[in-house]
Formats: C-alpha cells, sequence, structure tokens
C-alpha cells in the first residue's frame, strides 16, 4: 500500500472544495453546461442514459480494504447499491446526483480516492499489473513508477487540456498483463546487462476507431529519467497533435502520420533540452516514494502446507484453487484473483455488501490490499497458503468464488447500450447469455484460456481488439449488430483481431461463439493447444467456413 | 444509435424532445407548455422537422433545468398513449434490460 | 474584458489594432502576426511599444529572432478547453528566456487562471467580470502543487523531503 500524506490529503480536500464551487456555480446558472462539462468530466463525472455517473480511480490497482469499504458506503448511500470495475482500474458509480455528488467525493477522499483525471483530455489514471510486487516474474514494483507518474500528471498546467484523452500503463514483469502495447504510452520496466533499471518506451498505442500496436521509440530509458522524457512526449504532442478532428486527436494518429522516427526525432530533441532540469529523479525523490509503500511483514512459511493438501482433497476447491490461485514470489503464499464474473451476472460488478465481504477477508487473510486488474476481478496478493481453504470457504459463501478465470465466461464488456451515451449496442446482456451456454464450467474448463471481450460501440472500451474473440456492437437501420473478431490479445504478443464475417445479429451472437468454440475444439492439434494459438496456427479462414455455413 | 445530438435530422414520423435533468440526470420530456417531465406521457409530440427543430431550440435557451436536449422518435398508441420510438429510448425510460444487481 | 496582472485588475496600457487599421503614434499597441512579421523591421524604429498576438498553431520557437523589439507577448485559447498556449508559455519562460509580460487571451475563464499562472503567464485578460473578480480565489484554491513548472512554487516530489507544508506559496 502507499500511505498518503498530509500533503495528498490537503490535495484532495482541496480538489473537493473546488468541485463543490464548480456544482454550486453550475447549479446557479454562472457556469454553462458547455463550460461546466469539461470541469465534471475532470473529476470523474459523466452524464449518462439515465443519470451521472462517477468514475472513481484505483491508482495503479491497488485499494485498501479501508478504500473500499468506503466504495460499499457510497454505492449504499449515494448510489444503487452496486459499482461496476472497469477496464482501466477504475471504479464506477451509475445512479449518482449531481447535487449529491460533492458530498460522495469528500467521503471518498477521506479514504484517499477521488475521480481526478479519470476523464477529460488529460493524462488519465495510470495502470499497472495488478499482480505488482507479488508476482516472482517482475524485476521492481511497478507502482513505485506509477506513483511518481500519479503525482507528476496531477492537475499539470500544461497539460490538462490536451488533444485528447492520455493512457499510460507499465508493466515491470515480463508477462504483461497492464496491455502496455495498446495504450498512448507503454512502459516495460526492465534492467540493463549492468543491472540498472530503465523503460523501454512504446508509443501511439491504442484501441478505438483507428486501433494500433504501440511502436518502440527507446529500449532503455534509464529510470530516472522518467518524468523529463514523458515530459518531452506530452509537449510534442500537446502542440502537434490535432485538434480539427476528435477521431484523429489521439497521439496514435500523430504518431502514425508523422512516423514513429520522426515522432522520436521530436521528442528527443525536446528531451535534450529538458533532461537534466527539474524533473530529473534523484535518488532521494526514488527513495522517498518507495519508502512510502508498505509492504507486508511475510512470515517464513513453507510452499503447500498439509492444510492445503487436506483441502485439496475437497474436488470443488481444487477445481478452484488450480483456476484462480497463482503462485507468489514469497513462500508459503499465493495470489489469489476473485471472479467479479458469476455466470449470468453483469460482468465486473460488485454489490456493496460484497464489496464489504471483500474488504473484511482481505483484512483477514490478505493484510488488508485488495488489486483491481483491467480484466474486471478483484485480487488479493498476498494470502498464505494455510489460509486458502477458509478464504474460498467465505469467498463461496458471497457467491465470489466462481473458477472461471480467464475462460471463456470470464468476458470483458463495457457498460454499453444499457447505460452509456455513448453505445449503439449493448454488450453486458450479450455476455451473460454466452456465459450462460457455457454455465458447465467443466465444458469451460475443456475449452482453456479464452479471452472473450465485447464493446458496445467503437470507443472500444470492452478492449474487443484485443480480445481472443472480439465483440463489438454497431447499429444498423435502428438494430443491434455484432462484428465478431478472431485473434486478438493485449500481452506482450499485442495484436489486432481479424474479422470474422458479415456482423449477425443481437440474437445470434451467442450461437455464433459457441459455433467459434467447437470449431476450435475440432481444429485444435491437441488439448494444449489453446485457442489463441489455434487461430495464430490456422487463421480466422476455417472458422469463417464453418461458422458462417451454419448461420 | 450514434449519440442522438449528433444526427442530421430527420422526421418520419411522430418525435418529442427529451434531455436530461441537470440535478440528477434523470430523463425527461419536453412538454406541451414548455416545462420538462419525468412522464413522457406529459411530452409535447411533433411529426414535421419544422416543428421539432422549433421545439428543440426553444428547449436549449436555458441550460439550467435539462441538459443535452435532443428530438427523439416516440411511438403512438391507438389510445394516444406514447412509448418510446427504439432502444435507446426504451433503455432511457425503462432502465437496463438485465437485472441489476442486488 | 477585463485584464489582470499580478492579482489585480489593471487598465489594458495596449491598444489592440486590426490589422487594416494605422498603428495610433506613441501608443502602445497590441497587433497580429502577420502584420508584425510584414512590418518587423519597420517596427524596430517605432518610439513606443509593440505586443504581438502569437498563434497557438505557429512553432513558439519562430518568435525568439523578435524578441528584442516586443514588449508584449499574447498567447491565443481560441477555446479554453484548447490548451497549446500552455506549451507555448512555458517554452517562452523556460527556454527563449522571455522575461517580459506575457498574455492570455481569448476564451480565459476562472477554472483555467491558476494553470495559466502556472505556466507563466503574468497577465490575463479575462472573458467574464465575474471571473477577473475571483482571481484571487481561483488561484488560490491549491496549496500543494505536485509539479514543477514554470511559476517557483516547489513540487511535492522534492518538498516531501523537506517534510514541510510552509513555504508552499506565500
Amino acid at each position: 500500500m502507499y500511505a498518503y500524506d498530509e500533503f495528498d490529503r490537503a490535495f484532495l480536500a482541496e480538489r473537493v472544495a473546488e468541485f463543490r464551487d464548480q456544482v454550486g456555480r453550475r447549479l446557479s446558472g454562472a457556469l454553462s453546461e458547455d463550460e461546466f462539462k469539461p470541469l465534471r468530466l475532470m473529476n470523474g463525472v459523466y452524464l449518462q442514459l439515465h443519470a451521472y455517473m462517477l468514475r472513481v480511480a484505483i491508482p495503479y490497482g491497488t485499494l485498501s480494504a479501508a478504500q473500499l469499504r468506503r466504495m460499499a458506503h457510497v454505492a449504499r448511500t449515494y448510489d444503487r447499491g452496486y459499482g461496476h470495475f472497469t477496464t482501466r482500474q477504475n471504479i464506477q458509480f451509475n445512479w449518482i446526483k449531481l447535487d449529491e455528488l460533492p458530498e460522495a467525493m469528500a467521503s471518498l477522499a477521506e479514504v484517499g480516492v477521488h475521480g481526478i483525471q479519470t476523464s477529460g483530455n488529460c493524462i488519465r489514471n495510470v495502470t499497472t499489473d495488478q499482480w505488482a510486487a507479488a508476482t516472482p516474474e517482475e524485476c521492481d514494483d511497478p507502482r513505485i513508477w506509477a506513483e511518481i507518474l500519479r503525482q507528476y500528471s496531477t492537475l499539470h498546467p500544461e497539460f490538462t487540456y490536451l488533444p485528447r484523452k492520455f493512457k499510460i500503463a507499465i508493466t515491470a514483469a515480463g508477462h504483461d498483463r497492464a496491455a502496455i502495447k495498446v495504450h498512448d504510452v507503454g512502459l516495460r520496466l526492465h534492467r540493463n546487462e549492468a543491472g540498472e533499471l530503465g523503460f523501454e518506451v512504446l508509443v501511439g498505442g491504442g484501441l478505438g476507431r483507428t486501433p494500433f500496436v504501440g511502436k518502440s521509440i527507446r529500449d532503455f530509458l534509464p529510470a530516472r529519467e522518467l518524468l523529463s522524457y514523458i515530459e518531452a512526449i506530452m509537449r510534442v504532442y500537446n502542440q502537434y497533435g490535432r485538434r480539427d478532428n476528435i477521431y484523429k486527436a489521439r497521439i496514435k494518429i500523430l504518431v502514425h502520420e508523422i512516423g514513429a522516427e520522426e515522432f522520436s526525432k521530436a521528442v528527443e530533441a525536446e528531451w535534450a533540452a529538458i533532461r537534466d532540469g527539474a524533473l530529473h529523479l534523484t535518488d532521494e525523490m526514488i527513495a522517498d516514494i518507495r519508502a512510502r509503500f508498505i509492504y507486508p511483514a511475510f512470515a517464513a512459511l513453507e510452499n503447500e502446507p498439509a492444510v492445503l493438501a487436506e483441502a485439496l482433497k475437497d474436488s470443488r476447491f481444487a477445481t478452484w484453487h488450480r483456476n484462480s490461485v497463482q503462485a507468489h514470489k514469497v513462500p508459503g503464499y499465493s495470489i489469489v484473483t476473485i471472479s467479479l464474473k458469476p455466470v449470468g451476472a453483469p460482468p465486473g460488478d460488485a454489490t456493496a455488501d460484497q464489496m464489504d465481504v471483500v474488504a473484511d477477508l482481505a483484512e483477514r487473510y490478505g493484510f488488508g490490499e485488495i488489486r483491481v486488474g483491467h480484466e474486471q476481478n478483484l485480487c488479493l496478493p498476498h494470502v498464505a497458503q494455510q489460509d486458502l481453504p477458509a478464504l474460498w470457504a467465505a469467498l463461496d459463501a458471497a457467491g465470489l468464488a466462481t473458477p472461471n478465470v480467464n475462460l471463456v465466461n470470464d468476458i470483458i464488456a463495457c457498460p454499453g447500450l444499457d447505460y452509456c451515451a455513448l453505445a449503439n449496442a449493448r454488450a453486458i446482456p450479450v455476455a451473460q447469455e454466452i456465459a450462460k451456454r457455457f454455465s458447465d464450467l467443466d465444458r469451460a474448463r475443456g475449452v482453456g484460456r479464452l479471452h472473450i471481450n465485447i464493446s458496445g460501440c467503437i470507443n472500444a472500451c470492452g478492449h474487443h481488439h484485443v480480445g481472443h474473440i472480439g465483440i463489438l456492437g454497431v447499429e444498423k437501420n435502428g438494430q443491434e449488430f455484432y462484428q465478431i473478431t478472431l485473434g486478438g490479445r493485449a500481452d506482450e504478443h499485442a495484436q489486432l483481431g481479424t474479422l470474422l464475417g458479415p456482423a449477425v445479429s443481437y440474437e445470434q451472437v451467442p450461437g455464433l461463439i459457441e459455433d467459434v468454440v467447437d470449431t476450435y475444439l475440432e481444429l485444435r492439434a491437441g488439448p494444449q493447444e489453446l485457442f489463441i494459438d489455434t487461430v495464430a496456427r490456422l487463421g480466422v479462414e476455417p472458422f469463417k467456413e464453418r461458422v458462417y455455413a451454419s448461420h | 444509435m450514434a449519440a442522438p445530438q449528433q444526427q442530421k435530422l430527420k422526421v418520419n414520423g411522430p418525435v418529442a424532445v427529451t434531455a436530461n435533468r441537470l440535478t440528477d440526470g434523470a430523463v425527461v420530456w419536453r412538454t406541451r407548455d414548455g416545462g420538462w417531465s419525468v412522464e413522457l406521457a406529459d411530452a409535447a409530440v411533433v411529426t414535421t422537422a419544422d416543428a421539432a427543430i422549433a421545439l428543440l431550440a426553444e428547449a436549449g435557451k436555458r441550460d439550467l433545468d435539462a441538459v443535452g436536449p435532443y428530438v427523439a422518435p416516440v411511438l403512438v398508441g391507438a389510445d394516444g398513449a406514447l412509448a418510446p420510438g427504439n432502444l435507446r429510448e426504451r433503455i432511457r425510460v425503462a432502465g437496463p434490460t438485465f437485472e441489476l444487481p442486488q | 474584458m477585463p485584464l489582470i496582472e499580478k492579482g489585480e485588475i489593471v487598465a489594458d496600457a495596449y491598444i489592440r489594432v486590426p490589422d487594416e487599421e494605422a498603428l495610433p503614434e506613441g501608443a502602445a499597441v497590441l497587433i497580429g502576426i502577420d502584420r508584425f512579421l510584414a512590418e518587423a523591421d519597420g517596427l524596430k524604429g517605432r518610439q513606443a511599444p509593440v505586443g504581438v498576438i502569437w498563434p497557438n498553431n505557429r512553432p513558439i520557437a519562430e518568435i525568439e529572432p523578435y524578441l528584442g523589439q516586443l514588449s508584449l507577448i499574447a498567447l491565443n485559447f481560441p477555446s479554453f478547453r484548447d490548451g497549446r498556449a500552455y506549451s507555448q508559455a512555458r517554452l517562452l519562460r523556460e527556454r527563449l528566456g522571455w522575461k517580459g509580460p506575457l498574455r492570455a487571451i481569448g476564451n480565459v475563464l476562472r477554472d483555467q487562471f491558476l494553470l495559466m499562472e502556472r505556466s507563466g503567464f503574468d497577465q490575463i485578460d479575462a472573458a467574464k467580470t465575474a471571473d477577473a473578480e475571483a482571481f484571487d480565489e481561483a488561484t488560490h484554491r491549491y496549496t500543494v502543487f505536485y509539479q514543477p513548472a514554470t511559476d517557483q512554487r516547489p513540487s511535492l516530489l522534492r518538498q516531501r523531503l523537506g517534510r514541510t507544508v510552509s513555504g508552499v506559496r506565500s
């Protein structure tokens, strides 16, 4: 956990006061909607189909039990008793009232939580690996660097009115769980041959209307140069990013139009002028941030304790353990993923009661820490293996132990037309229906790892381009239709999916997905070949032939 | 259903003007007497582009009560009862199409 | 449109002269970029101050040869959502060493005053009188600044090392 200090608390209180004043000016008429909208957006407040929505940042996906409990409180007091975890390590409240928002924000600010820069044309919540500081794969805790970026970007005077929004993601592990290649800036933390920490810097990735995989413009940026290099990127983008067309305003279009090489030259030139300036990170500054992350006092434990071995004789527990528990860097501990995808429920939603349960369990078994991943699941990063049976029993009782992590019904979905003012088609009911088709989890397990991502419009909040199966809702003559892509992936081998064929109607989608899965089961080289690998080996053609022949 | 605010105004059938209430975002409909109501039944219904443009212009003059007004299709039943004219408006009136978490 | 300088509403000493009008003799003038570039040589001998409105889509580095003959630079916010002039302002101050007055003009609203001040603007041509009157409140709302910018407020990254809240802003 990162410990906020008196500065952070003072800042948040000042921010809440400012927003309260802005809401007051809006309600009195001193601010028009045109003037108010960017201000509320910069605080995470959208106006959706039926209500205002508050998006709250979960910086680098880390929450304390107290913070999660406060989310539950806000859901109960100011909303309808639930919240929705998003693909960007945020949580959204869907039914909040403008005149109650300042109160809700003040309540969140008391525990160091806020909606600042979760929307608007600014640097957004910096995201990273939900297994940070727990996975044996990483070279450093990426949250140190995400926190440095969070501070740097908070209310940045120069970069608050960029051409368009700006998303930065960091991974410090070889296996990329933060989807850095599809972000405006992706940072891969690694060590060079001399053992020094540095970043590979990618720019111009992104999904949406014009998807791109990011291009690497620097193999190794010494970590202490992070801020000056980011400032150089931002300054080039702020001046030269397009502002004539909102659909061409993201940095990916600038990088695409002038080429990664030209872009990189402009950044290097700007960086040369500022790299030794005020943004140079000294060892003391880095150490200061590092020191304010509090790590668990791990006990000296053995892997696979007797109590775990005994519990694994229970097949339900064993199934969950195989699916939702991952190796930890400390012996005797595990990383536990909590599926927010119970079959038939809206993906990523959690009730206030469930949030309280998870907060309690985090305190009892997980050093009070909770993580949120871009797959819209929660995670307890540090659980002693001897506590796994008791944790599972409690999760199971709360409907939070569905053993379907990374399976076909662990579906990523945006809110879609059921909530969102931008959407063209529904996403959640599509996800629910597909999940139900695979409600036999033995069948789902037989299929193996398969990521289905659904977006209700071209803006791609459901990351459909990088789903193993991607589903994009479109509208034709007032009806919902869905385009299907295969072969996308968001990890270190990121690539965009290939269109399978003509769009199909809402009613046809679940059957078509079943056909795609059945085709995979027929075509795979063996049970070890994952869906994504079969598509890579054979292309989409054999899928297209079989699926459209039957529809 | 591309954000209706950006659509060119084509009117072929009955339409009303809808928006969200400033204070809480609730769906509201422009009424015949120039106010706003949460009841679709109270909506002023017009059937020509000119009348719709006039209704929208009037609704947009003041943005303190309702935000983001636009023209939305409605269905008029045999008994004169009003219903939303497309899926988006049905969802705005009736809420999400699945059971909300409890 | 009230002009704010050093936190006070002041009279504008500059006359904004459209391109087609003759420059008034002996008066400080603020003129557009096209006229300025066309007449730059002739303006060198002018006895009264000249200011220029530099557009936000022209690289600010191109202003460098003219800095010696300028008494005021105005940067434009065609919409408050268009933030290019923030970068231009910082480059003028930090890269090109401009010490003279730097004015924000256009759709300049109170919720951006602080950002402008932090980016190096010392004159703000507010679009609304009520906003100008709220300048003090708008620029003193925060006591905590996370990142270094053009202003001299210490950034939190460095300040934390000293562990003190005082000295954030006098």
